[in-house]
């Protein structure tokens, strides 16, 4: 006589609601399978922007409101270092590289081994500010010092050297606060201060993004950091900073930076492969725009001057 | 009187505490005041003293364990309060992600967990149902033991780098949700293999032997006896790696999870799978360590909404479990 | 009888294929995983890469212009502060819990401090970070009067809160597993409670508690946003519990996204995975050859 197993229903409903999820995933997911921006996808533009964690404030800030100024067009922004930024735009996984630094010859050489050659575009400036303890007396330094501080070989490790009594740190110790390697604050800061050929000294606290820095010292009396402008808060206070022994000492500002007074100034950077089009250059073009200027300057960093702007947008209409 | 003397003979402790409550002391009874063989000796009192002492420093460690736990979540709530509410959780992250909310976030996380956990049940069930049902006891199947036993314990930055250089590089998916899926996929595959096994075993043999017996194949006792009798094992374990795929920061950061991106508010399907999204894990990393002037509560609030979800995922497998298990009919 | 439906005969032997095929995938994956992992760095082996320089020297500056160094000697002792920091608070902690939970408790209670630490087992390593970071931060500077709490000492406490778990739920097995006929032994020979955890279960069960020991110290060598988060990121070796250092893993996950794919650098980030993974699978096979031993007995 045939028995009949009774087929017990949690199972069977399980596996049912597993194929019925897949399913929906699946046909959501190709649906969807958006292009890069070449514009003829069913749902919305995806532009890839990567790179620079002093920059991904900037980048988020720009995303937001041309969400709102370009709704079809969606970007998707993220950090992990102007190097990582520069290796994804080789690879050809991002649409715009955003970098605190100048493309290396070597990476502009690979750049060019497949194929396309990389466009550069200034979107703005940011001043390195030296950041130390609002009780810090200390004022002004000079290049030279910060060279001795954070520099290998450097001799400079306790604030009485600087001939600094800071009453605030007890131990007299110089705390250096860095940047992850990945950084191209960290790789600017150590062109500015030690040229070419210096390495940072080891045993700085690498922290990871441009704003830890600024919390850390606004906690700690006997520690020294750098950081953007931007990052400011009023825990800390910006050193002013001298070129040279002798020279004035300069406080980081706008104008500062536009007029290059300010020592450790930098242009921030966008690469893209090859001569942008389409969404691409649209995006550019209102980075560009006074909308997108004025986001810079909100975010604290210093805006491109007008004539820089009108020969920006020029290049990139022209070409 | 005699017998008392011999009976006071042995303990050698009389001499150093003389003056000592008499524990001993037994009223006198017909025999005439023999010593109770039963009572308390000091030395007895030294051993409830001593276990006495380590009961309380076992129970005060354990304390010391639980204790760290509840203040940090008490603590997570109070300084996360400003901001929780239902809008916190359906707004995207809005002026350069210090206001607003994470609805962004929140909804890559759902498909990271959803979709990785599709991909690793089938396959975690099924793997659990050859070691249990099928394996014969060889050196293939103690080298799979091995290897579900190590998968387990490969640090979450090694399965990053596997998910680059397999899903994102090697199979050309590039940064997508699918190859961060897969990578926590592979991340939460081995609890889920041990769940089952566990669930599995419980399984009387009985209940196989039976189905044998009337003709069944293998794979129809597994089918209709054994799998439906261990699914609140098997759920359980499943449910558990919720919190896990949830929670990881380090496998999903390199394979697919972004900084930023604008989606619409309150639509499910916002995301595609070879897109690339937010998520819970990375959001509150990138706003505790990278977005400067974020105001307190929004850190804590995105911990809490991550803390809660995977508590709650945990509840939920308790109850399941102890309903299932209340079902049993054996 | 059982009825045999045809499909199911015919579809039978080719379900068979899939769960074969699905058993063997975690052997499959492990070895993917060494693969995969093994294949992005090994490039840099084959071009004279100083082997002993890279275990042996404490400089660990890649991005250098000029002068690119690779040991990762600091970072070694980095990790190895902080997992033996955490373990020795969580070994004692841990294996005090268990005891207590297993033998002292009563039932009740005993279900409740289970789910306790299951709880515990199951908060993100992120929310872990972010704690470090923030509530632990502010305790160490407050009660060391420490410039900075992010230090080893922050990353060894959270890595015990987060390795607990782990040893208390096998050492809990492992107690578990010790049979009845030992206490009931032990009991019969007056011992008290006490002594009978500490003259004869400890020792019964050592070889699961070893490993339950092992398997916590996997897990803390092993962990990276925690610790990325709060040991304060310095190479350099540390001289205190109060110093910052960094860890293997916190320094892949820190450059990985900075070096170009291919480059030097980023094989050498790949090696140091090949090294956490060695780590970590030796770690585990001793674990797993201690636990078969007491189950063959």
């Amino acid at each position: 006589m045939a028995v009949r197993l009774k087929n017990s229903l949690p199972t069977n409903s399980l596996f049912v609601l597993w194929l019925a999820l897949l399913l929906c995933l699946l046909s959501a997911g190709c649906s969807k399978k958006s292009e890069q921006e070449s514009g003829d996808s069913s749902g919305k533009t995806i532009i890839q922007d990567l790179g620079s964690d002093t920059m991904v404030n900037l980048a988020q800030a720009w995303a937001e409101e041309y969400a709102t100024v370009n709704p079809s067009v969606s970007i998707e922004v993220s950090g992990g270092g102007s190097g990582t930024g520069i290796a994804a735009l080789i690879s050809g996984t991002v649409d715009i590289a955003n970098c605190s630094r100048r493309m290396h010859p070597d990476e502009i050489r690979r750049a060019k081994e497949t194929g396309a050659e990389p466009v550069e575009f200034i979107v703005g400036f940011d001043a390195l500010a030296v950041y130390v303890h609002k009780n810090n007396p200390m004022d002004a330094i000079t290049i030279g010092q910060l060279a001795e501080i954070y520099g290998e070989g450097g001799r400079i490790n306790r604030w009485s050297q600087l001939g600094n009594r800071n009453p605030a740190c007890a131990s007299d110790e110089i705390i250096r606060i860095s940047r992850q390697s990945n950084s191209g604050t960290y790789e600017y800061f150590r062109e500015a201060l030690l040229g070419d050929t210096g390495d940072f000294k080891l045993g700085s606290r690498d922290l990871h993004g441009s704003k830890d820095v600024v919390e850390l010292v606004g906690r700690t009396p006997c520690a020294i950091g750098y950081s953007g402008m931007g990052y400011v808060t009023e825990k800390v206070k910006m050193l002013k900073v001298a070129k040279k022994d002798g020279d004035r000492a300069v406080e980081p500002s706008i104008e500062s930076t536009l007029d290059r007074t300010y020592p450790i100034a930098r242009p921030l950077y966008m690469y893209c492969f090859g001569k942008p089009d389409g969404e691409v250059k649209k995006y550019l073009l209102w980075i560009y725009s006074g909308a997108g200027q004025k986001i810079v300057e909100s975010t604290g960093y210093v805006p491109l001057p007008d004539p820089q702007r009108a020969a920006a947008v020029k290049a990139l209409e022209g070409r | 009187m005699m017998t008392s003397q011999m009976a006071k003979q042995p303990k050698k402790s009389d001499r150093s505490t003389p003056d000592r409550p008499s524990s001993r002391h037994v009223p006198p009874g017909p025999s005439g005041g023999v010593e109770n063989p039963f009572a308390e000796t000091p030395f007895g009192r030294r051993k409830r003293r001593v276990e006495f002492f380590a009961k309380a420093v076992f129970l005060l460690m354990t304390l010391l364990i639980v204790f760290p736990l509840i203040v940090i979540i008490v603590y997570l709530l109070y300084k996360a309060f400003p901001i929780l509410s239902i809008d916190f959780l359906f707004t995207n992250p809005t002026g350069g992600m210090r206001a607003g909310g994470i609805w962004a976030p929140l909804l890559g996380t759902i498909y990271l967990v959803v979709i990785s956990l599709l991909v690793a049940s089938p396959v975690g069930v099924l793997a659990a149902v050859y070691l249990n049902e099928y394996a014969r006891d060889t050196w293939l199947t103690r080298i799979i033991n091995l290897a579900v036993v190590n998968l387990a314990g490969v640090p979450s930055i090694v399965h990053a780098l596997f998910g680059v250089g397999a899903f994102v590089l090697f199979s050309g998916m590039g940064r997508s949700i699918l190859a961060a899926s897969l990578t926590l996929a592979i991340m939460t595959l081995p609890v889920i293999i041990a769940a089952t096994r566990e669930a599995l075993g419980a399984v009387p043999m009985a209940f196989r032997e039976a189905c044998w017996n009337l003709g069944a194949t293998r794979w129809q006792t597994i089918r209709r006896i054994v799998l439906p009798n261990s699914i609140s094992g098997i759920l359980t374990g499943i449910i558990l790696q919720v919190s896990r795929a949830a929670g990881e920061t380090a496998p999903v950061m390199f394979t697919g999870v972004v900084f930023y991106k604008a989606i619409s508010e309150g639509d499910l399907f916002a995301y595609g799978l070879f897109d690339q999204c937010m998520a819970l894990s990375m959001h509150l990393f990138t706003i505790s360590t990278q977005v400067p002037n974020v105001p307190d509560a929004l850190p804590y609030g995105t911990a809490v909404v991550l803390l809660g979800t995977v508590l709650m995922v945990n509840a939920l497998s308790i109850c399941i479990r102890a309903y299932l298990r209340s079902r049993k009919k054996w | 009888m059982i009825d045999r439906h045809r499909l199911e005969v015919l579809t039978e032997p080719a379900v068979e294929w899939i769960i074969r095929l699905c058993g063997i995938s975690a052997i499959i994956f492990v070895f993917g995983i060494f693969f995969f992992v093994f294949r992005e760095g090994s490039g840099i082996l084959f071009r004279g890469f100083d082997l002993v320089e890279f275990f042996t020297s404490s400089q660990w500056v890649p991005t250098s212009i000029g002068n690119k160094r690779y040991g990762i000697f600091a970072l070694i002792a980095g990790t190895a502060s902080v997992t033996l920091l955490a373990m020795a608070i969580a070994v004692p902690f841990g294996l005090g819990t268990a005891v207590f939970v297993s033998e002292f408790c009563t039932p009740k209670l005993k279900e409740a401090f289970k789910i306790v630490i299951e709880l515990l087992a199951a908060i993100p390593s992120v929310v872990w970070g972010f704690i470090g970071l923030t509530i632990m931060n502010e305790l160490i500077i407050r009660l060391f009067n420490a410039p900075i709490g992010l230090t080893v000492l922050n990353g060894g406490i959270i890595l015990a809160l987060m390795s607990i778990p782990i040893i208390v739920s096998i050492a809990e097995d492992s107690l578990k597993a010790v049979p009845d006929s030992y206490r009931e032994a032990a009991e019969a020979l007056g011992a008290s409670r006490w002594q009978m955890v500490y003259r004869v279960l400890l020792p019964a069960a050592k070889n699961g508690l070893l490993a339950a020991v092992l398997l916590g110290i996997a897990r803390a060598i092993g962990e990276t946003m925690a610790v990325l988060m709060a040991t304060g990121h310095a190479v350099r070796i540390p001289r205190s519990v109060l110093d910052p250092v960094r860890t293997l893993t916190a320094t892949i996950a820190a450059e990985l996204g900075e070096a170009p794919v291919h480059s030097d650098h980023y094989q050498v980030l790949f090696l140091i995975g090949v090294v956490l993974f060695s780590i970590t699978f030796l770690v585990n096979l001793t674990a797993d050859l201690i636990v078969k031993g007491i189950r063959q007995k």
